[in-house]
């Protein structure tokens, strides 16, 4: 076998740098997402061939400003750097810069060059350069930066060799630190440093001293050390500030010579489009409508794919039960593994869908738009204008939500966002609504126009939103949380969306859906499985014990297996689990069957449904009739009535609004919040909620 | 009295004299906010915040409560020069 080299590449980059468009172009489909460890932060890396025996792994770091973090993802470039082992750390960093911004984007460079690494400049969006009035000195960069520097533009797909060919001959470039600031902020102080932290990059040693609490990972040797190097944290800040004033006179001296802007050549398209979006109407009626659309396509694109997973795996789930010996085995696999998978997948469409839209409106900068448009309002509520984006993925998911409530900055909007996200309506209570809405309200049109059923669809959805806002205003006045203002976004130029940038999107964030709450969901419906398919002595003598009890009543086999089954499942520990809280339930309207399914439906709230459907198909014989027929069929044992009358269905659909149904969003937010504090007061407080709603609904409408 | 980015009307300019850096987020200095930039107010979004801005060639969005703090100069544009 050939010896081969494996290059550890670093992409680093300012946000709308075009830094993703590079990594897709330089690694194609040869990309995979994981995570960084300990946390939930996507880990993006590609591998690109450059020669024969040469190959680049290529991590795509999130994008950031500074090397200083203000939020969990960009606190990983910083981790990159000065948190990981030996054999993580790069050989060589690519920092992606846009030529309109370069001043900035070499602020981030500067850091990383002072990190004493092979750093090469890949100055990105050159086709614009012309059409800006900029012109740019290579040659004179190349030289003052002591690096490699490259023009490129990564969607004309201009330059990309050249980049591989440069990492293929990192090691030429010059491994020295540029900016030379430190006797200026204080001399004595970094000499001081440098003394104290020996063989290591001077600029490395002041990171150690002012971000250590973002490195939880250090060595505990060096922790000590840092410790031991105790400085006033108010002269640290004093010095952070001299720092960015220093090294940005360093640019600036620099890009003097070698970067001529001709100002004339503004773009007036930026400047109207800014007025039109967030104009104080029509900007608002714009963001409205773009919400509309993408609620409108969420349900009509995503509705035959859905009922078509729906059947294929209830298909596959039979089929494998006729197919396998019977079994532990084959009933784990096709009541257990087979249905928990499909409640996975079936949210795939949905929140594809959604993530395409996102996608597009990030890539084009509209988000930012949105953002800024919504900030005021949302701050009422105790949330960021940043909210907005957790808001509407939540009526997809509220995981990939409550995951991207981390760009707020500030810890108590993002804590309030993440709290408020699971009331707005996800799409796995969507079959338990139409489900019940079909059952209890009649298909008849109001006015001759709106459909009773769909206008009932939209109160709950409204409804959960409203709980949402509101929860938010409340939260805001009780949670005593230091407010710090970290409040500050970049307005990105807008753009034509690239179809490979939002397609990646798509793909990424739906495989970290699947995977990430995939398996949480997947390993509670086996663990709720083997509790309904499990008992203590008497179902384990079910058999036994029917058999005696209608021994006198010579019934058919049937009709006795049928008998079995009831009493199976009322003896199985989730059948327990439910008669034991029936009583609580009782004034809700629901009795130990619904019971059943309500705690069923911990591992997503969809599953409702098909345990309800379970339990009836086990008293039902005819084996045909839909879940809706056999829950329109079922009845009160006490009363005689339906049970899904009227005021049981609606108690149910207000139970659904508020109650916090969903291991997995519990815990993601234990994830995000780091503590089980957050999840459990969400837990308690949207149950308490929805108990005391639904016991108001039932009590009031029967 | 002192002028701050928040006097400023949509499309006048300053010069940042003063900023206090304990106060302003790191990042805001970071992407360029700094004394002795131009500063331009762009847009107001509806309900008078946040303020967007663009400095060093950045554009930006920042509350209310930031820009207050942040004191300028005002630059006196070509029509306030001939009014005057």
């Amino acid at each position: 076998m050939r010896h081969t080299e494996v290059i550890k590449v670093a992409l680093v980059g300012n946000p709308n740098t075009g830094k993703s468009s590079l990594f897709n172009q330089l690694t194609g489909l040869n990309q995979k997402v994981s995570n960084y460890p300990g946390v939930t932060v996507e880990k993006k890396t590609g591998v690109v061939k450059l020669t024969d025996t040469v190959t680049a792994k290529i991590v795509d770091l999130p994008g950031t400003y500074s090397i200083n973090p203000s939020s969990l993802d960009e606190n990983i470039v910083l981790q990159t750097f000065l948190g990981v082992e030996e054999k993580e750390y790069p050989d060589v960093v690519i920092v992606v810069a846009d030529v309109e911004n370069l001043k900035r984007n070499l602020y981030l460079f500067s850091q990383i060059k002072d990190l004493e690494i092979p750093a090469i400049l890949v100055v990105n969006m050159a086709d614009v350069m012309q059409k800006k009035g900029i012109t740019l000195d290579i040659e004179l960069l190349k030289k003052e930066l002591k690096s490699e520097v490259l023009l490129i533009s990564a969607r004309k797909k201009l330059g990309i060799e050249e980049v591989k060919n440069a990492i293929i001959h990192y090691e030429k470039v010059d491994k020295v630190a540029i900016a030379n600031i430190a006797e200026r902020i204080n001399a004595e102080f970094f000499k001081k440093l440098k003394d104290n932290f020996q063989n290591t990059a001077l600029y490395k040693s002041w990171l150690l001293v002012t971000q250590h609490h973002n490195l939880p990972n250090l060595d505990r040797n060096l922790k000590q050390q840092i410790e031991n190097f105790k400085v006033d944290p108010s002269t640290l800040k004093k010095m952070q500030n001299r720092e960015t004033i220093l090294r940005y006179q360093y640019i600036n001296g620099i890009l003097k010579k070698a970067y001529i802007t001709d100002v004339n050549a503004a773009t007036g398209l930026r400047f109207k489009l800014d007025r039109l979006l967030t104009h104080k109407f029509f900007g608002y009626v714009i963001f409205a409508s773009i919400l509309l659309l993408i609620f409108q396509s969420i349900f009509d694109w995503a509705g035959l794919p859905m009922e078509l997973i729906d059947t294929t795996f209830a298909q596959f789930s039979s089929w494998t039960k006729d197919q396998l010996p019977t079994g532990v085995f084959t009933n784990l696999l096709a009541e257990g593994i087979i249905p928990g998978i499909g409640g996975i997948v079936i949210f795939i469409p949905q929140i594809a869908i959604l993530f395409l839209f996102i996608a597009i409106l990030e890539e084009t900068g509209y988000m930012s738009r949105v953002v800024f448009l919504m900030d005021k309002i949302m701050r009422r509520f105790g949330m960021s204008g940043k909210s907005v984006i957790p808001l509407i993925s939540g009526t997809a998911c509220a995981i990939p939500a409550i995951m991207a409530a981390r760009n707020i900055g500030g810890w108590k909007e993002r804590l309030i966002t993440i709290l408020v996200t699971p009331f707005t309506t996800c799409s796995a209570r969507l079959p338990v609504y139409t489900i019940i809405i079909a059952l209890i309200i009649p298909d008849r049109r109001l006015l001759g126009i709106f459909n009773l059923q769909g206008l009932t669809l939209m109160a709950l959805y409204l409804l959960g939103f409203t709980s949402a806002i509101i929860s938010g205003l409340l939260l805001n006045h009780i949670l005593k949380v230091k407010k710090k203002n970290f409040f500050v976004i970049e307005m990105p130029n807008y753009k034509l969306p690239s179809v490979k940038n939002v397609l990646f999107t798509v793909i990424d964030k739906t495989k970290a859906f699947v995977f990430g709450a995939g398996k949480i969901i997947l390993a509670i419906s086996i663990v709720l499985w083997f509790l309904a398919s499990n008992g203590p002595s008497s179902y384990k003598n079910s058999a036994e014990i029917i058999a005696i009890e209608y021994a006198d009543q010579n019934l058919s086999k049937e009709k006795l297996d049928q008998y079995i089954a009831t009493y199976k499942l009322e003896h199985s520990y989730i059948g327990i689990a439910g008669k034991a809280i029936e009583p609580a339930i009782k004034p809700l309207g629901y009795d130990w069957k619904i019971g059943i399914a309500l705690i069923s439906s911990f591992a997503a709230r969809e599953v409702f449904i098909s345990t309800l459907a379970t339990i009836y198909s086990v008293e039902d014989n005819t084996n045909t009739a839909t879940i809706k027929q056999r829950m329109g069929a079922e009845l009160n044992k006490e009363t005689g009535a339906k049970r899904f009358n009227f005021p049981v269905g609606m108690s149910l659909l207000i139970f659904y609004v508020f109650a916090m149904q969903c291991m997995g969003t519990l815990a993601i937010v234990k994830r995000e919040t780091n503590s089980w504090k957050w999840p459990l007061l969400q837990l308690f407080g949207m149950t308490a909620l929805a108990y005391i709603a639904s016991l108001l609904t039932f009590t009031i409408l029967s | 009295m002192t002028t701050t980015i928040a006097d400023l009307l949509v499309g006048e300019k300053g010069i940042i004299e003063d900023i206090p850096f304990d106060s302003v987020p790191l990042k805001l200095l970071e992407m360029g906010c700094l004394p002795g930039k131009e500063v331009e107010l762009l847009q107001i979004a509806p309900f008078k915040d946040p303020l967007y801005i663009k400095v060093n060639g950045s554009h930006l969005a920042i509350r209310k409560e930031t820009a207050v703090l942040i004191k300028i100069t005002k630059i006196k544009n070509l029509c306030d020069i001939l009014k005057s």
